[in-house]
């Protein structure tokens, strides 16, 4: 099969086909990361635009270590340096940006949807790196890649996401990837971090973490802000420690081989017990370093992939 | 001056007429309802295959005249208005400076005289800049010719506050217009909440914020005894609450939108910021108890919360787009499908955007009875036509039915007997 998308805005247009393709192609990147001299041809004379208006460390660094190691041009812009704050328009920044002929921009924004608002109105790829809590596609990829390392195969396995589902754009993605792969997907988190009809994408949901961890095959648990504390979603980062945080205990409930996952960054104490994040089960800095890979798949596949060296 | 339209199916439901007759038209005044008017030597208007209806009556629009001209004016809107059959509009007051005072409702009255194309008739705020805090000074604003009061858009948060303006309105016998929405239970949400917000990862406005608003509102009503209209009705339940209301005797009526009737919440996929509106649109079954409500009579007028908005201010990410859609070109032929959708009789339909929605506001307009103003549409209800942005009469061009195929058009709308709009 060959599958050279114009964009990547979410997973949830993706096929399982597709997904798998992307997977295998990043299996294929990955060794590169290991040389010596890390660095391959294949995007020579590309111009990739990291553009963040959001913070990010780990997913901007990994994207732009990606497209450096496929040897493109890449340039960063973060929101604090953009014009964003002389009051221009996402529209005007983005035409800007395109007049300047970047063959990819990857976006973060706080907006869901943004990124199929430029991709609509803009002729380059566009590459989804967060959009508000809608999508992030390559996180969801990079997590299905860590666990196909770890469990062989994806279908079948029962994998359990904890957190503030509602403001996630994690669990979006994951939930659509993992179905897609085969797998069961459970969420969990306290009533007021559950969005209505969020079992309609096809998960089962769960109030308890104790039960919705039961006999997993991986648990992913995600970042609570601590900027929600004490607002109306939970009383305490200690209360919300006690009940759905992960320690050695609950995780204990899991498969004896369970492995667990972490967008990061990590709040010790709180949504992770230091002893599961520091734990031999935990596969964090894995997903981290599959990050890379797997964005190498993703900048190769939107810029063209095998036509790229037959040209 | 003399105008006979001749040969078309009259439809004026106040008077419980629907026959083929011809309408004498005197110096802007309808003179005489019959078949076969021989009224010698006059302009006649051929309405054979039409139905000849009272002019429509919306009675909420933004004509965001003063002070945000660049969305649409008087001028503009009641050209809308008119390519839209409508003849009197109710506009909202949250102009720039708002209408608090009698200025700005003299100007907007003056305005419409001088240079519109509809009857405007002023909804004048309930409280002083529309901060909830000083009730403005309804008396006068009546005498100068406002119609109702609303702080539309900003609801009143206070109950005290809420309570006195129903008591110091209904000492004038005005209703008090009331966007009925819980904000600290809408919470910053850009849609309805439900599978579609969770899916697209917008944050949601529960129905809830509407019913408990509406819930109170009707309670502070009943309570005063004042009259209360709640505007553009969204959900199951507080069509509920306006239906169980208005069987206790509560001096309550309501209206809904055409969007609220015809569109849910799945319209916003794709983040279509034209789908972006408050109330917002909401899930099926919301939409299924709207149209039971104006079958049943619980709703008693169809208006369109006509909200125009420039590009710029549709053309951004969805969280951030105005809230709003423009609607009086729109309302006609979408009020008319309901009527092929065997939700409402041709009557039925006519009623709510007529003669219902004109005794809410107290307005002798929205009927033919002789000696009445002649605000008259012809209506050629089988005409299909594509709604083009660049046909539009109003200055913005924010509608979810660019592009849409309506049934139904108004080819002449006729102000005080004058053709103040002609499509074939």
């Amino acid at each position: 099969m060959s599958f050279n998308p114009k964009h990547i805005l979410g997973i949830k247009d993706l096929s399982a086909d597709e997904i798998n393709f992307i997977l295998d192609t990043a299996d294929s990147f990955k060794e590169i990361n290991t040389r010596d001299i890390k660095k391959v041809p294949t995007l020579r004379g590309k111009t990739i635009v990291n553009l963040f208006f959001e913070a990010s460390t780990r997913t901007r660094t990994s994207f732009e270590i990606a497209g450096k190691r496929l040897s493109a041009d890449t340039v960063n812009i973060s929101a604090s340096s953009s014009s964003v704050v002389k009051g221009e328009t996402l529209e005007d920044t983005a035409q800007n940006i395109e007049a300047m002929h970047p063959d990819i921009i990857v976006m973060r924004h706080s907006a869901s949807g943004s990124c199929d608002y430029l991709a609509e109105r803009l002729n380059c790829s566009v590459i989804n790196a967060g959009d508000g809590t809608h999508e992030h596609p390559s996180q969801a990829l990079l997590d299905a890649f860590t666990i196909r390392q770890h469990k062989g195969a994806i279908e079948g396995l029962t994998v359990t996401i904890a957190g503030d589902i509602t403001h996630s754009r994690v669990v979006r993605s994951n939930i659509y990837c993992l179905k897609k792969l085969g797998a069961k997907v459970r969420i969990a988190g306290p009533r007021t971090m559950v969005p209505p009809g969020i079992e309609k994408l096809g998960c089962e949901v769960y109030y308890n973490l104790k039960e919705a961890v039961t006999d997993a095959d991986c648990v992913m648990m995600l970042r609570i802000q601590r900027e929600r504390q004490g607002a109306t979603l939970i009383p305490s980062v200690r209360e919300y420690a006690r009940y759905f945080g992960l320690n050695e205990e609950k995780l204990k409930l899991a498969k004896k081989d369970a492995i667990v996952m972490h967008p990061g960054p990590i709040n010790r104490g709180v949504e992770l017990a230091s002893a599961v994040a520091d734990g031999s089960q935990n596969v964090i800095l894995d997903q981290v370093e599959n990050g890379v890979a797997v964005r190498m798949a993703l900048l190769y596949l939107v810029a063209g992939g095998e036509k790229l060296q037959q040209d | 001056m003399k105008i006979l339209v001749k040969s078309g199916r009259v439809i004026d439901p106040a008077n419980k007429i629907d026959e083929k007759l011809d309408i004498l038209i005197v110096d802007g005044k309808i003179a005489e309802l019959a078949a076969n008017i021989d009224a010698g030597d006059c302009e006649v208007i051929n309405a054979a295959g039409l139905l000849v209806t009272p002019g429509l009556v919306d009675i909420h629009v933004h004509l965001r005249d003063p002070g945000q001209e660049y969305k649409e004016d008087i001028i503009s809107g009641t050209r809308a208005a008119a390519a839209g059959g409508v003849t009197s509009i109710a506009c909202m007051p949250n102009t720039s400076p708002v209408n608090d005072n009698l200025a700005v409702t003299k100007y907007i009255i003056s305005k419409a005289r001088e240079q519109g194309s509809a009857n405007v008739f002023p909804i004048g705020c309930v409280t002083k800049g529309m901060k909830g805090e000083i009730l403005s000074e309804m008396g006068e604003l009546q005498e100068g010719g406002c119609v109702g009061f609303s702080d539309d858009g900003l609801p009143i948060k206070d109950g005290e506050m809420m309570r006195r303006a129903l008591e110091y309105a209904a000492t004038f016998d005005a209703p008090i217009f009331t966007h009925a929405e819980d904000l600290s239970l809408v919470a910053g949400g850009a849609m309805n909440e439900g599978s579609v917000s969770t899916e697209l990862g917008l944050k949601g406005i529960p129905w809830v914020a509407e019913d408990a608003a509406t819930a109170r509102e009707i309670m502070l009503a009943e309570f005063t005894g004042g009259r209360l209209h709640v505007c553009h009705v969204s959900t199951k339940g507080s069509v509920e609450l306006v239906r169980q209301a208005k069987a206790r005797g509560v001096r309550v009526t309501c209206e809904a939108t055409p969007h609220h009737f015809m569109l849910t919440d799945e319209a916003v996929r794709g983040y279509n910021t034209n789908a972006k509106m408050n109330p917002p649109l909401r899930s099926q079954v919301d939409v299924d108890a709207v149209r039971a409500g104006l079958a049943d009579g619980t709703i008693d007028a169809i208006a369109t919360d006509h909200a125009p908005h420039h590009r710029d201010e549709k053309n951004v990410e969805f969280a951030i787009a105005m809230n709003g859609i423009i609607g009086l070109e729109t309302l006609l032929p979408l009020s008319l499908k309901l009527v092929g959708e065997k939700v409402l009789s041709l009557t039925q339909a006519i009623a709510l955007t007529t003669c219902r929605p004109a005794d809410i506001l107290g307005i002798d307009r929205g009927t033919l009875s002789v000696g009445a103003v002649a605000d008259i549409v012809l209506i050629n209800p089988n005409k299909e036509w594509t709604v083009k942005a660049e046909e539009l009469q109003s200055k913005s061009k924010n509608s979810p039915w660019i592009g849409a195929t309506m049934k139904g058009l108004a080819v002449k709308t006729l102000l005080a007997g004058k053709v103040v709009h002609s499509r074939d």
